[in-house]
């Protein structure tokens, strides 16, 4: 059975040639990666807004469309342990970009975003509700879905599936 | 941990800090009223709770409180098995149930670089759009009846059912159907679809017609959702709102047309577009896109009837093999007995797949580790997103219409809270 990923002809999602800001943020941006047509770009914590707001500007990509942020928890024992993805949108030129940040436990904090898109803030409280990842800067950070006092992230791999 | 302590009360009476906070800052605070609107006010569809802060009815300031229908639908995702997602899936806008198994699925499809048939893809498109359709009458009823149009409630649901029947006709159930898998639908539409389609169809227009000349043509509807609730088409886009919220404030952007999937770039339909981001522009907007669904639907049953073969890929990992063959090779019968089994896996990759439901952009991204199941599912919602920007919505405006306002951005409260 052949394991090899192909770009299939129906998905016409498009994604954005990354390399322009290569040299612009080199020491934010550590690796650029392409697979089944979808362009991510590694990055850094440092740099991250400036990186970002760069993008939302720059006419001839012009990302001023924040689609989502994911958080994914790489496991208990993995090191860095979770990554936060940012899929940015272009309105303007219909053209997609991933930002992926690679974080370790025990330094679980990012910049946060909400000053360059609004739609950022109830995004970043979800992030932080389900994994306890810590957003500087921001302006509301509580807990999102689950209560108020309630412990634990539930989303975090070693969060029991039944809760606690 | 910082910022943990802050979100616990202080005391056991308040549940909800940031109220108390807001009120110390505030010089008038003696003269302002906070009202918690739901969450089991009808008006809230759902479950959605609101703390507004009222200076005489006019909104100083709106806090949503969400969560109470959270289940850890994205929790328990992880524990499933690819195909069994689905089940999950249409449980979350259980209102646009095909249109959140149809993301799921393309999602990974693209993982895995799965075609899907021409039949399966013009079920899918007919049956989205359906859903569309049945979605859209829940708002319009809803909606119609928060602002006090209590007759359109009944004329949009009676039609509704008839799609629900459509649906319980085609895949066996009305609600959470779970109908589209992996590589295409579970199973073909039996024969008595088609004509039963085709008669809903045809009695669609004439329910349009009389919605419209019950409620849009109403005089105090009009000045009820008129100038109410304005959002600039800036501030849409910050707010990162989609669907028909960000059309009716003059944003052409449809993802059936920008990003097409399943065959919509063949279809002939328009994207309707109003100007000035009030509750009366996204109103129009969802009139217009009824119309538009209709006629996707049209053109959709005409293909199911010329357009025949498979509704389901042979991909071998999601295609159980023939029996015959089974009986005779012991490698056929062990790949079967594995697929029945354990389920098949996905290739290693993440993947970002965006489609247009009845709400906005609802969009999956799935991390696969090459297991049977999927390591990570984030499901971005648009009734999420779009929720979070009604504050800015209703901030400086009358109390009754804070409920125009949540009706005319459609949340389903499954949606928001997962």
């Amino acid at each position: 059975m052949s394991e090899s990923i192909e770009q299939s002809q129906t998905h016409s999602s498009r994604y954005a040639d990354a390399s322009l800001v290569r040299t612009k943020f080199a020491d934010t941006i550590e690796e650029i990666i392409e697979a089944i047509g979808e362009v991510t770009l590694i990055a850094k914590r440092d740099g991250l807004v400036e990186l970002l707001t760069f993008l939302r500007d720059e006419p001839s990509l012009k990302f001023n469309y924040l689609s989502d942020i994911g958080g994914v928890d790489l496991g208990e024992f993995a090191s860095p342990r979770f990554a936060v993805a940012y899929q940015l949108y272009s309105l303007d030129h219909n053209h997609r970009l991933r930002i992926k940040v690679f974080l370790p436990e025990d330094d679980a904090n990012l910049p946060t975003l909400s000053k360059v898109w609004k739609a950022a803030n109830w995004l970043e409280r979800e992030i932080y509700d389900m994994f306890g990842v810590n957003f500087e800067g921001h302006p509301d950070q509580r807990r999102i879905l689950m209560p108020a006092d309630y412990e634990g992230h539930p989303l975090r791999k070693d969060f029991p599936m039944k809760g606690y | 941990m910082q910022a943990r302590e802050l979100a616990v009360p202080t005391t056991s009476t308040s549940t909800f800090s940031p109220i108390s906070m807001l009120r110390k800052s505030d010089p008038l605070a003696d003269t302002r009223m906070t009202v918690s609107l739901g969450p089991q006010h009808p008006s809230t569809h759902g479950v959605l709770r609101l703390e507004l802060v009222l200076d005489g009815e006019t909104v100083v300031s709106a806090i949503p409180d969400i969560g109470y229908l959270h289940t850890g639908m994205e929790k328990t995702m992880e524990k499933e098995k690819w195909q069994q997602v689905v089940t999950i899936t249409c449980r979350m806008d259980y209102l646009n149930s095909m249109g959140n198994d149809l993301g799921y699925c393309l999602a990974v499809e693209k993982l895995m670089g799965v075609e899907v048939p021409e039949r399966a893809k013009v079920i899918r498109v007919l049956l989205t759009e359906l859903n569309r359709i049945a979605s859209h009458l829940v708002w319009f009823g809803t909606h119609a009846m928060d602002i006090g149009a209590m007759t359109g409630f009944f004329y949009a649901f009676t039609h509704r059912e008839k799609i629900l029947d459509l649906f319980e006709c085609a895949t066996g159930a009305r609600f959470h159907q779970s109908y589209f898998v992996i590589g295409g639908a579970r199973y073909d539409v039996p024969d008595n679809f088609i004509p039963l389609c085709q008669e809903f169809l045809d009695g669609f227009p004439s329910l349009l017609a009389e919605a419209k000349k019950l409620v849009t043509g109403n005089k105090i509807f009009q000045t009820r959702t008129k100038g109410v609730g304005v959002i600039s088409k800036e501030d849409a886009i910050n707010w990162a709102l989609s669907g028909p919220t960000i059309r009716g404030s003059g944003l052409n952007w449809d993802i059936r047309k920008s990003e097409p999937y399943s065959g919509y770039e063949t279809y002939d339909f328009n994207v309707p577009v109003y100007n000035d981001g009030d509750v009366w522009s996204r109103y129009l907007v969802r009139m217009d896109e009824f119309h538009e669904s209709w006629k996707i639907c049209c053109q959709a049953l005409e293909r199911l009837r010329t357009i025949g073969g498979s509704v389901k890929s042979d991909h071998p990992k999601l295609k159980l093999p023939e029996r015959d063959l089974m009986k005779e090779h012991i490698d056929v019968m062990i790949h079967h007995f594995l697929l029945a089994s354990e389920g098949f896996t996905v290739p290693v990759g993440e993947v970002y797949q965006s489609i247009e439901s009845a709400r906005g952009e609802i969009a999956y991204y799935i991390v696969s580790d090459g297991a049977e199941r999927p390591y990570r599912v984030r499901v971005r919602t648009p009734s999420f997103v779009n929720l979070a920007a009604l504050p800015a919505m209703v901030e400086g405006s009358l109390l009754a219409d804070v409920v125009a306002v949540i009706g005319s951005i459609d949340i389903v409260l499954g949606d928001v809270d997962r």
